[in-house]
């Protein structure tokens, strides 16, 4: 018997799971889109993990992250729970030792991890705004009228990419509008928009980090050929696209349960898990606290919400 | 009949209600606990892009006058603080309630006359000397609880028994709030910090240490920085915080001045309290600690000015910094994870 670990990123857009051996190796991977329900998502990635499966694998550590790991860790038993900063510092430096800066663009989010000997110095991560991120991307995309894994290709195309507002997201919009109205053509308005989300990004979560290489690009939007060509145009210096970039996050968590390996061994029958969240609120005081409860074959687990911390 | 209020911040109702109720004849309104609702009140009735504790304030005050309140007493500071008092009694008076505004400070200092003039006005007959009697206790009172919320930061994080802390100044509260002369108080505070100091702790020899900074009233509510502090602690973290009431009353004026005459990074006053948290940033660095967060409420002016000098002086230091902006529309999950995130790194650090 193998021993393998399974690591899961659950984010608002889409799911990544990955299960790696004791060497970090992938032995399985997949990504699939959220649609809303993060146990619908998970429950279908991992019948899908399981299929490539040999059955000479047992499993002996889960990790979840991404916006609704607490809600996922909950349901499978993870052995361990951690944030998405974290995690992909984690499995970037399993890949690149000597990694000094990780760019990440995901589908809500966007963050910069500054690196040192292996150790992460300093963070940030977009704050109020989703600007520049990559659901703006992808509904960009389909006011264009094309498909968004498409965009890279078209941005390559363009020789003179308009320049469009890249503070806000409402304005980057309507300047958008207007160059197409005036007659510019698409690829150059597709150019131009990577451009913006590559200046955004770097005016919001980049400002005042010195941005070192290697320099590694990861998250969903850097599969998009147009922005790592923009990021490598204005940092002046070579941008690494792991072909794996879109599972980092799922990798490093996939290491840190193997890290954190308590000799239990973990199932992958998800099918037959009841798991149900009853919302209420909690009239008691006038803070009128929304609870969640959340029930995992019946038997209530955990409630969040509380603020007084009487659930 | 009298019904005093005024907004609250922290524990610090304690020595001000003690204060209001033995120097007037008047009934003392206790402002309700924050919630949400407070929140929603405050925000309803002020300007949008005002700073968070003027909502949070206003909402305190709708709230005690629903409970009858006629007098309400409000400070001021070196920043917008010190057009709170005036902008809150205009909006409401609009809003239809009616009631005096007290304004203790203005521009940041503090006139004798003319407290005696506005106390007149709460009681004619009020007794000058009983005032300098009890608020001679009261800030002592306010001096005793800073010292003991110091020895808590430093040690709650690492408590045996979950709670006992906490528990243990509830209680010292109460006994504070019922203190008849300064030597009851001075002898209760004394017996309190053996107790305190007997509280069973694990803590390690060398902890991971984070100075917090930034604008005082959400340092200071919890409410407001969605209970920053604690979170801290339930992850074994020595916390250090400079700002308190002690500190804003007789120590800031005659630090500030050390602090200008010997920086290289903030040779003047730049209002409220952005010179004092450049130098103390200097402070932390240079005394060993992991890491610095840094948090105010949206909007708020000199701490905007404040914040690339204290990013430059941590960059030097190599010391990673994490900077809040509060705001009554904050999500709480989004400062979980950057919190959570923190921690790791600085825990990573630590251990290579």
């Amino acid at each position: 018997m193998k021993e393998c670990y399974l690591g899961i990123d659950i984010g608002s857009i889409s799911t990544k799971g990955v299960i790696i051996d004791e060497n970090n190796n992938i032995i399985t991977s997949s990504y699939i889109w959220t649609e809303g329900n993060p146990v619908n998502a998970v429950k279908k990635l991992i019948n899908i993990l399981k299929k490539d499966l040999s059955s000479e694998y047992i499993i002996k550590g889960i990790g979840t992250t991404g916006s609704a790991r607490k809600l996922i860790g909950l349901m499978l038993k993870a052995n361990i729970v951690k944030n998405e900063i974290t995690a992909h510092a984690v499995g970037t430096l399993t890949f690149y030792k000597d990694a000094r800066t990780i760019l990440e663009i995901g589908g809500q989010d966007s963050k910069i991890i500054l690196l040192k000997n292996g150790i992460i110095t300093n963070y940030a991560m977009n704050t109020l705004c989703a600007a520049g991120t990559g659901s703006f991307l992808s509904s960009q995309a389909k006011r264009l009228g094309i498909e968004v894994k498409d965009f890279g290709k078209y941005a390559l195309k363009s020789k003179n990419p308009v320049k469009i507002a890249a503070r806000c997201t409402v304005f980057a919009e309507s300047d958008l509008v207007h160059k197409a109205q005036i007659g510019y053509k698409k690829e150059d308005i597709i150019a131009g928009l990577c451009k913006s989300v590559v200046l955004n990004y770097l005016n919001n979560v980049g400002k005042g980090k010195k941005i070192e290489g290697p320099v590694i690009f990861q998250g969903g939007v850097s599969k998009n050929e147009g922005v790592v060509k923009y990021f490598k145009e204005i940092l002046n210096q070579d941008i690494i696209v792991d072909p794996n970039s879109h599972l980092m996050g799922a990798i490093g968590i996939a290491v840190l349960a193997r890290k954190n390996k308590n000799g239990n061994t973990y199932s992958l029958k998800v099918d037959d898990i009841k798991f149900d969240t009853k919302p209420s609120e909690c009239n008691l005081c006038s803070n009128n606290c929304e609870l969640l409860r959340i029930y995992r074959n019946g038997t209530l687990v955990d409630s969040w919400g509380s603020k007084c911390g009487r659930y | 009949m009298i019904n005093i209020a005024f907004p609250q911040m922290g524990d610090y109702y304690v020595p001000a209600n003690y204060l209001l109720s033995h120097i007037f004849k008047a009934n003392v309104i206790k402002a309700p606990k924050i919630t949400s609702k407070t929140i929603e009140l405050g925000t309803k009735n002020s300007p949008e892009f005002i700073c968070t504790p003027f909502k949070y304030t206003l909402g305190t005050m709708i709230e005690c006058l629903d409970k009858k309140a006629n007098i309400l007493i409000q400070m001021g500071g070196g920043c917008r603080y010190g057009y709170y008092a005036n902008l809150q009694e205009k909006i409401l008076q609009d809003l239809g309630y009616e009631f005096k505004m007290i304004n203790l400070v203005t521009k940041g200092d503090t006139n004798f006359r003319r407290i005696n003039k506005l106390f007149k006005q709460i009681d004619p007959k009020y007794s000058k000397l009983k005032t300098i009697y009890y608020g001679f206790i009261s800030l002592k009172m306010v001096k005793y609880m800073d010292k003991i919320d110091d020895y808590i930061r430093q040690n709650i994080g690492f408590e045996q028994k979950k709670g006992s802390f906490e528990n243990l100044k509830a209680e010292m509260l109460i006994k504070f709030s019922k203190v008849k002369s300064y030597i009851e108080l001075k002898k209760l505070y004394n017996k309190y910090l053996k107790r305190f100091k007997n509280i069973k702790t694990h803590k390690p020899d060398k902890p991971l240490k984070i100075g917090i900074i930034g604008e005082l009233y959400t340092l200071m509510e919890p409410f407001s920085n969605y209970y920053l502090e604690k979170q801290l602690a339930q992850n074994n973290i020595e916390i250090k915080r400079f700002t308190n009431v002690h500190y804003l009353l007789f120590e800031k004026s005659k630090k500030l001045k050390k602090y200008l005459k010997n920086n290289e990074y903030v040779k003047y006053n730049m209002g409220a309290d952005a010179s004092d948290n450049i130098n103390h940033c200097k402070y932390l660095c240079e005394n060993g600690y992991d890491g610095i967060i840094h948090i105010k409420s949206s909007f708020c002016t000199p701490e905007i000015g404040a914040m690339p000098i204290i990013n430059k002086i941590a960059s030097k230091y190599e010391v990673p910094i994490l900077f809040f902006s509060f705001d009554s529309a904050t999500s709480e999950t989004g400062i979980k994870t950057r919190l959570e995130a923190f921690y790791d790194m600085l825990e990573m650090r630590k251990r290579n």
